[in-house]
């Protein structure tokens, strides 16, 4: 008996030393943990970040913006409203279960009752098991963003979340505000699994030892994640060598890290597009696209990237950022001071005006400082601009409100594709289908409503294209709103900490193939 | 002091905390309609209003004020104060896991300060003419015009990122004792990771008591008693170290302790800066998290904290100064 268990030991021991040498441990601070280990309770950056650490999804976003094959090993087109996803064998979750085309379907139910996640997946209808471990999706017209959405499906292990807890309560239950098991219980096929968790504290992770990726480099067998709230302390414990990996990094510190002995910047363009929107209910004389054009000719988002975001970011003169299919190549930023003046006077407003503006002081990147270099601007058009900044927690019910003339909003699309920007900021707000429901200027235009919804139900992509980057030169030509610039993104690491290969656009890391030297 | 007198200071004093906790519950409770919008924070950007709607009418914040208001009641008087959004646990769970941690750093700071200000107070009233004494002075005007995160900040470049000599952030190792409470007192990691958010605390305090202890030394030197105690031929050390003194701490302690109570609002801002897990820093997440439930029940155990403490100041300052009757206890 003690003989077994001192050669399952010393078995143990050599297959261990042999596949982990380099085995590391990962320190990294973020500036928030994660709300909850129930992948499917809120739809944010976090939620994401962490699936993509303890799940995989079917398939990935690359940094080409295409796809990887992850759980799903291959994928076609059966029909105009059905796609096949073959699963990959021989996948076994956290627990051992094996992971099943019925995994797959349990969690896509799941996501569709999730009060967070069943938008994305209004236009599904439903998965069906198919042979050979595979399972189809249905849509309920054609619609070109199956593999968009398949992103966020991360089988979970249906097994693991069956009956009852100690509490008489269903384990798969989705609960928003209150304690569930599936809010601090998780299994499924992911790099790494929840070794203990300290909410708001620390969060240890430990390599999942039986990955089915043999091919990820990965060598992290440890992460130790701490949020760190304050910029400047989560980067000076990067400087003091107290964590391996922060992010975000704030742009007054970029330079301190980009030339800092011990330590490496990664950024890229990211994809969330900073607008300000101008409300034509409230104010009439934004009715007449003269004076928004006037708007958009007097604020030089150029200047604001440079001097306010020091360069971290890319200005906008639509939503799409490239790489997108909407994405407009003939649309460019258009400061022109003395052609805003012009349409002013055109539109017979050269005496000017006096309008409200509201901002979040903590949102985005400098935003507060953005909209008062946007008021200071537009000062010289006459425009007096009564400014007004406050936290994110009370800015939201303000916007809900539309409780002021100009307001600021940021979108990041969900589904990385363009329509989903036209749905929300520039499609007529409709209370009852909720399309337009970020759209504080009641900018309303039937065609860019009809060609948006038209787009998805398109599945070519160059017809599609076409379609999208129209409604792009329609908005632009018609100054739906104010295009400021597509924010950046910046993560940062100790030498030797190989983050580059595995950030991404999306803002989610892909631990799981992270080197350490 | 008689047992009739001190059970009915007691008694007193828990009335007074009961009503002290009662209206902070009220104002907490009527400004949390402008602390933001909840769902916001536990809802994706996306999700529609219906939806983020039906989930406000299912936690029941479309009930009306006096309605929501009662239910809280009717839960406190039970111990319940309401379950975090955030943690999904009971908020007063939350916070009194935080408390030791906090608790350690307003002890650490405490002991610091009182460490340095009554010999340095004590020093700079007997020689108010010597270099040292100037020093002291000025950087204590420096010390007490610098916002404690600056301080913070400032120390964490200097001592974590150019020397590296200091761990940046958090509490380090901790040692569990008996009813959970959570200690870095007693592991080496835990005490490095104390030293620098204690001194950032203790910066804002430390001035203002070696300004306190120097003043009322220099006044208690120039009464009477004193000179007649010069006169008649006492030694220094007895008029400083034992007359002196000792009427000089009364009116030190009396204030000393209501100041140490707002050690606690600082330690929201040194918390912060240090990644300190304790209630302060708790505090601030919950109110940008606009987490309710957590800020009221925050408010409500921090004002108990003060009513605790002032009770204790008054004890204190009954023992020092006998001639002082126990506030409350009749003539």
């Amino acid at each position: 008996m003690k003989r077994t268990v001192y050669i399952a030991a010393l078995a143990a021991f050599v297959a261990g030393s042999a596949t982990l040498t380099q085995a590391k441990t990962l320190r990294m601070a973020y500036d928030a943990d994660p709300v909850s280990l129930d992948i499917h309770e809120q739809l944010s950056g976090g939620t994401l970040q962490l699936s993509h650490m303890i799940c995989d999804p079917l398939v990935r976003w690359n940094n080409d913006h295409g796809f990887d094959s992850r759980l799903a090993s291959k994928w076609e087109r059966l029909d105009d409203t059905t796609v096949r996803f073959t699963l990959r064998d021989g996948v076994k979750h956290h627990s051992g279960n094996p992971m099943t085309a019925d995994d797959v379907i349990w969690t896509f139910n799941r996501l569709k009752n999730s009060p967070d996640f069943k938008g994305i997946f209004t236009p599904f209808k439903e998965m069906k098991k198919a042979d050979g471990n595979a399972v189809d999706v249905v849509t309920d017209g054609p619609f070109p963003l199956v593999l968009h959405n398949a992103t966020y499906i991360f089988p979970l292990d249906s097994k693991f979340y069956e009956g009852k807890d100690g509490r008489g309560r269903d384990k798969a239950e989705i609960v928003k505000h209150g304690d569930s098991f599936a809010s601090t219980n998780i299994s499924c096929t992911g790099p790494f699994t929840v070794a203990s968790r300290e909410q708001g504290v620390k969060v240890s992770f430990k390599r999942n030892p039986n990955y089915w990726d043999s091919n990820s480099p990965g060598n992290v067998k440890e992460i130790v994640f701490t949020p760190i709230k304050e910029a400047p302390t989560r980067v000076a414990a990067l400087l003091s060598g107290d964590v391996d990996f922060i992010a975000p990094v704030p742009p007054t510190d970029l330079e301190r890290v980009r030339s800092g002995d011990g330590t490496e910047l990664v950024t890229k363009t990211g994809t969330r597009i900073i607008t300000l929107q101008l409300n034509q209910e409230r104010v009439a004389a934004f009715k007449d696209p003269k004076v928004r054009l006037a708007i958009v000719h007097a604020i030089n988002n150029e200047g604001i990237v440079q001097k306010i975001m020091k360069g971290f970011g890319t200005s906008a003169a639509q939503m799409s950022p490239k790489g997108y299919l909407g994405y407009n190549d003939a649309l460019k930023p258009r400061y022109d001071l003395a052609k805003a003046k012009a349409l002013m006077k055109e539109a017979g407003h050269e005496a000017g005006m006096t309008v409200s503006m509201m901002c979040p002081n903590n949102r985005y990147v400098n935003d507060a400082k953005i909209c008062e270099a946007a008021a200071a601007m537009l000062s010289k058009i006459n425009i007096k601009v009564d400014l007004t900044t406050m936290p994110k927690a009370q800015y939201w019910p303000k916007f809900d409100e539309r409780a002021a003339d100009i307001m600021m909003i940021g979108w990041h699309s969900d589904t990385e594709d363009s329509a989903n920007f036209y749905e929300f900021l520039a499609m007529t707000p409709n209370k009852d289908t909720g399309k337009g429901q970020y759209n504080s200027g009641n900018y309303s235009n039937a065609r860019v409503d009809e060609m948006t919804m038209k787009s998805l139900k398109m599945t070519d992509d160059a017809a599609r294209s076409k379609v999208l980057q129209d409604v792009e030169k329609i908005l632009h030509d018609e100054a739906a709103f104010v295009p400021l610039h597509w924010q950046d993104l910046a993560w940062a690491a100790r030498k030797g900490t190989k983050i580059e290969p595995v950030v991404n656009v999306m803002n989610f890391p892909y631990l799981g193939d992270l080197v350490m030297e | 002091m008689k047992a009739a007198d001190f059970i009915s200071f007691l008694l007193r004093r828990g009335v007074q905390a009961l009503v002290v906790m009662f209206v902070i519950s009220l104002i907490g409770f009527s400004i949390q309609g402008n602390l933001g919008d909840p769902l916001r924070e536990l809802v994706g950007q996306s999700v529609s209003e219906a939806e983020r709607n039906a989930l406000r009418d299912r936690m029941g914040l479309n009930d009306p004020f006096f309605v929501q208001y009662s239910r809280f009641l009717g839960n406190a008087v039970q111990g319940d104060l309401g379950n975090s959004y955030f943690f999904k646990r009971p908020a007063l769970d939350v916070i009194l896991d935080k408390f030791p941690a906090t608790f350690e750093l307003v002890l650490a700071a405490t002991l610091i300060i009182i460490g340095l200000s009554v010999p340095l107070g004590i020093y700079t009233a007997i020689n108010p003419h010597s270099w040292i004494t100037s020093i002291v002075m000025a950087v204590s005007i420096v010390g007490i015009s610098i916002p404690v995160f600056l301080t913070a900040i400032f120390a964490i470049y200097i001592f974590s990122v150019q020397l590296g000599w200091m761990p940046s952030f958090g509490r380090g190792d901790t040692v569990e004792l008996p009813w959970g409470w959570d200690s870095g007192f007693l592991t080496l990691d835990g005490l490095h990771h104390l030293i620098l958010p204690s001194i950032a605390l203790s910066s804002i305090m430390l001035p203002l008591f070696i300004r306190l202890i120097r003043g009322e030394m220099m006044e208690v030197l120039q009464s009477e008693y004193v000179r007649f105690a010069w006169a008649k031929g006492l030694s220094k050390r007895r008029i400083w170290y034992v007359h002196a003194l000792k009427n000089t701490l009364i009116p030190v302690i009396s204030l000393g302790g209501v100041k140490i109570g707002t050690l606690i609002a600082y330690t929201i801002l040194t918390e912060t800066v240090f990644q300190w897990p304790g209630m302060g820093f708790l505090f601030l997440e919950a109110v940008n998290r606009v987490d309710t439930p957590l800020i009221i029940a925050y408010i409500i155990v921090v004002g108990l904290i003060f009513v605790v403490t002032n009770t204790l100041v008054d004890l204190i300052y009954t023992l020092v100064n006998p001639t002082v009757k126990m506030v409350g206890s009749g003539s």
